[in-house]
């Protein structure tokens, strides 16, 4: 069987998303299905990173942070509009991953990962220092909320339909950007970057574009984070929360669209479901990345190629042997 | 520096050396526009140096490369490949995640320049240019002989078919020069047969070819001129026959095959 | 003045231990040139292990500390064998990974076992702080010094003299060649392991009677440790030392002069410096790649 194509999925996709809320329970589950949503931005900008153009960031969620700060700061204090808060977010963002990329992507492997995880902390402990900005340690409250075409977005349920719009819109974005010359020029430079330069690739300004383009969408989420839970604090955007990102695009599936949204909402809602491991689950965390690069390079992705070659193996072995060309 | 008449890519008094190697001394070439050049000499001579060098892998301590009056030392690699410079690799750098099509789609990648905007919204430019670039990529496999392979894994290509996808994906860059590494290595005797029929067609189509090589059945049959280098420096310099009869190039292979 | 000088020597106890750090990162990287994400984790059970060989088995101070190293250098051993041994091949990426989760899982179990308070060790002797120039030196950073020029004197000795050592620096420079030599490699790497364990812990615990020590120290002293021995030349165990004895000082004086929130700031601006604008000088063996 093959794959749906692109618009079909969007379809499904699109159609699954509407429908789920009517099969919940209550109203819990759409807050964590929103966490869900946001968490699935951010891994499907990371995953274009590392899986596609094999780069690596240990400090993603610092663009997540600055983001839902910016926009938090600037809504609360200073009164802005909210979507002019949230472009100002996106646009500083924007700015800042890019002033980064430049000398921190002409590094590689460990040290690659270094940087971006010392950027990571730098970000965090600004936000921790600069406690007249950003209210310190003890974070910013009284951020309006979201409002779209002059109406405030105030139910939950109307939220989770704004977050996974979005969400669906960066699916598209990003399936479109795989499927075209950019896309091949990412997984290009991912196999040999020698290669990619000797047939004319910028490797150095399409590693600095994936890279910046994968913080926008953490920025993009993490505007919608702050008008939804109305409040920031630096522990959210902390090293932890970028090793739970780089965890949910390693055990969904590098490579793979999917995956990252995979991970993302497998590890959101795992949490909730494990309630009862209370502080195991960050030694749980750190046995999942073990144990899939160790058995499962590919995720719940190649997880579930796998389960489903091994079905549909054992259907054919039941039809008699083709004769040999 | 004047261009010397004539000279299509040209260099001169190349010269680089790692750490305490001395790896390329003084070395000039020239090599006429649409000729076959090969450059042969025994291991560690250099060659792939001066390959890396050309094609800016490499940047040397003295001394230019030149395409026509245009200087390539010192340009970034994807700068030369824009140039019309491409080569392949002494061990293949294939795309070995993506199909056999995926990577000559790729070595296509300067053809067309369709942007963010066109990508994002799959707009008429993007599908035009994505058409047009897989026919120019089916007509490279086809040219090689690989179009059965298309959909296969460039990782999963037995060796022959993967040396001949490398060019390929070359070709499809549509360059004014061709730099070859090595391309029969490892290849048997029927499979350099098929190659140097695929390399003659290829300077039949107008395209400069400069081929690293061991297999001096193959540079003999093939090459317009010949260039030697033993321990970094040229030792000659000539017509196949000119250089298999020179007592320098003789010495130097003296005891080799 | 003798404050600035109380900086300085402060600066300088606590830079040892990074030192000590960053000479762990730099015996396995140069075995297996794998950065372990999970060196500060060594450090981190250096101390914490002797603490609680006091508090639940009470042992007497000097077994304790035995104690402490002889478990975390096992647990060196056993990350190796069973979590970087089975992913040696593969990718940057995936290694990178790997040692992040064992990171995670030793700060995780150290959190499930030890709990969340911060514990402090006895100093390894009783005494009145002396006074140097005006500024107060405890005596166990004495011991700090000793010991961290001890384990310098050591590692040379190991490396320029011995046979092991010299083995361990061959199998960086090439693993092939190495393994050819007749040198088993597996072996040399599961040394590396346990040796830079073994520092890392020594660290730890000596650095636990002057700071105090808890489950989740091992981030931020492995990041530093990073730091110092990129400062110092990666690869160099002298460098790392002296590195991480700079960073030290550098942070203490941006604390006391600047503002002790940022202090921990100095290490990664340091840190991101460096790989920014001497890229150059962090491949020391650089070795380029044959295409």
């Amino acid at each position: 069987m093959r794959p749906a194509g692109p618009a079909a999925t969007l379809l499904i996709g699109a159609t699954v998303i509407a429908v789920l809320p009517v099969l919940l329970p209550n109203e819990y589950y759409l807050t964590v299905l929103i966490v869900a949503g946001l968490n699935g931005i951010i891994a499907l900008g990371l995953n274009l990173l590392m899986g596609y153009a094999g780069q690596i960031s240990l400090g993603h969620a610092a663009f997540y942070g600055l983001a839902a700060y910016t926009t938090g700061i600037l809504t609360a204090t200073y009164h802005w509009p909210v979507p002019a808060g949230m472009a100002a977010a996106v646009a500083l963002v924007l700015a800042v991953s890019a002033l980064i990329a430049v000398p921190t992507l002409r590094l590689k492997g460990h040290y690659l990962a270094m940087g971006t995880l010392g950027f990571g902390l730098i970000v965090y402990i600004v936000l921790n220092e600069a406690t007249g900005l950003t209210g310190g340690p003890s974070g910013l409250g009284g951020i309006p909320r979201l409002s779209l075409a002059g109406r405030p977005v105030t139910s939950d349920l109307a939220y989770y339909y704004v977050v996974w719009a979005a969400v669906l819109l960066c699916f598209a974005v990003a399936g479109n950007l795989v499927r075209s010359r950019l896309g091949r020029a990412l997984r290009a430079i991912h196999t040999s970057e020698t290669a990619a330069a000797a047939l004319g690739i910028d490797t150095e300004r399409t590693k600095i574009g994936v890279f910046v383009l994968s913080a926008c969408m953490a920025a993009v989420a993490g505007t919608l984070y702050a008008h939804y839970v109305r409040f920031v604090s630096p522990g959210t955007f902390g090293f932890a929360a970028s090793v739970q990102l780089v965890t949910m695009v390693v055990l969904g599936g590098m490579g793979s669209l999917w995956g990252g949204l995979a991970g993302a909402v497998v590890l959101t809602v795992l949490p909730e479901v494990l309630r009862a491991l209370e502080d195991y689950d960050i030694v749980v965390y750190g046995l999942l990345l073990i144990l899939c690069m160790m058995y499962l390079p590919g995720g719940l992705v190649e997880g579930v190629d796998r389960l489903w070659r091994l079905v549909t193996a054992r259907r054919l072995r039941l039809a008699p042997p083709e004769d040999p060309a | 520096m004047n261009a010397k008449a004539g000279a299509f890519l040209w260099g001169e008094d190349i010269t680089l050396h790692f750490g305490g190697v001395q790896a390329l001394e003084s070395v000039s070439f020239r090599v006429k526009e649409n000729d076959l050049q090969t450059i042969i000499g025994p291991n560690g001579a250099g060659k792939t140096s001066l390959l890396n060098v050309i094609t800016g892998v490499y940047w040397a301590d003295r001394g230019g490369v030149f395409l026509r009056e245009q200087p390539l030392t010192g340009l970034p690699a994807h700068a030369i490949a824009r140039s019309g410079i491409v080569r392949t690799f002494q061990n293949l750098e294939l795309f070995s995640t993506m199909t056999a099509l995926e990577n000559v789609l790729t070595g296509g990648h300067l053809l067309f320049h369709y942007g963010m905007r066109d990508w994002c919204f799959r707009t008429h430019r993007f599908r035009a240019e994505e058409a047009a670039l897989r026919e120019k990529a089916e007509a490279a496999l086809a040219f090689v002989g690989l179009s059965a392979t298309a959909d296969t894994l460039a990782g999963n290509l037995p060796f022959g078919s993967a040396r001949l996808l490398e060019i390929a994906r070359a070709l499809a860059a549509e360059p004014r020069v061709l730099l070859l590494d090595e391309p029969a290595a490892g290849l048997n005797i029927r499979e350099t047969v098929v190659l140097g029929d695929i390399i003659r067609r290829i300077v039949d189509r107008g395209i400069t070819v400069i081929m690293v090589e061991h297999d001096m059945d193959l540079v003999m049959r093939v090459s317009d001129r010949v260039l030697v280098l033993n321990y970094g420096k040229v030792i000659a310099e000539g017509t196949p026959a000119e250089v298999q009869r020179n007592p320098d190039v003789i010495a130097a292979y003296l005891g080799e095959v | 003045m003798s404050d600035l000088f109380q900086y300085i020597l402060s600066g300088a106890t606590v830079g040892a231990t990074y030192g000590l750090a960053g000479l762990g990162f730099t015996v396995i990287f140069n075995a297996t040139e794998i950065i372990n994400f999970a060196q500060g984790e060594f450090v981190m059970l250096g101390g914490m292990l002797a603490v609680f060989a006091i508090r639940w088995a009470g042992a007497p101070l000097p077994a304790a500390v035995l104690a402490a190293v002889l478990g975390t250098t096992t647990v060196g051993v056993a990350m190796d064998r069973l979590t970087v041994r089975p992913v040696r091949g593969r990718s940057a990426i995936a290694l990178i990974i790997v040692t992040i989760g064992v990171s995670i899982v030793l700060r995780g179990s150290a959190m499930l076992v030890f709990g969340k308070d911060a514990f402090s060790l006895p100093a390894f002797s009783a005494g009145e702080p002396l006074s140097i120039l005006g500024a107060a030196l405890v005596p166990q950073s004495l011991w700090v010094g000793g010991v961290t020029l001890g384990i310098l004197v050591g590692m040379k000795a190991y490396f320029d003299h011995t046979i092991a050592g010299k083995a361990m620096l061959a199998c960086a420079y090439d693993r092939k060649a190495a393994a050819l030599m007749g040198i088993h490699v597996e072996n040399i790497v599961s040394r590396s392991f346990a040796l830079s364990a073994m520092v890392g812990a020594l660290g730890g615990v000596i650095l636990a009677p002057i700071t105090l020590t808890s489950y989740d120290v091992g981030i931020m002293l492995g990041l530093k440790g990073f730091a110092a021995c990129i400062l110092g030349g990666l690869g160099n165990p002298f460098g790392a030392v002296a590195g991480g004895v700079i960073m030290g000082v550098l942070e203490s004086l941006t604390a006391g002069l600047v503002s002790s929130g940022y202090k921990d700031a100095v290490a990664f601006v340091i840190l991101l410096l460096l790989l920014f604008l001497r890229p150059a000088g962090l491949f020391g063996r650089a070795h380029a790649e044959r295409v």
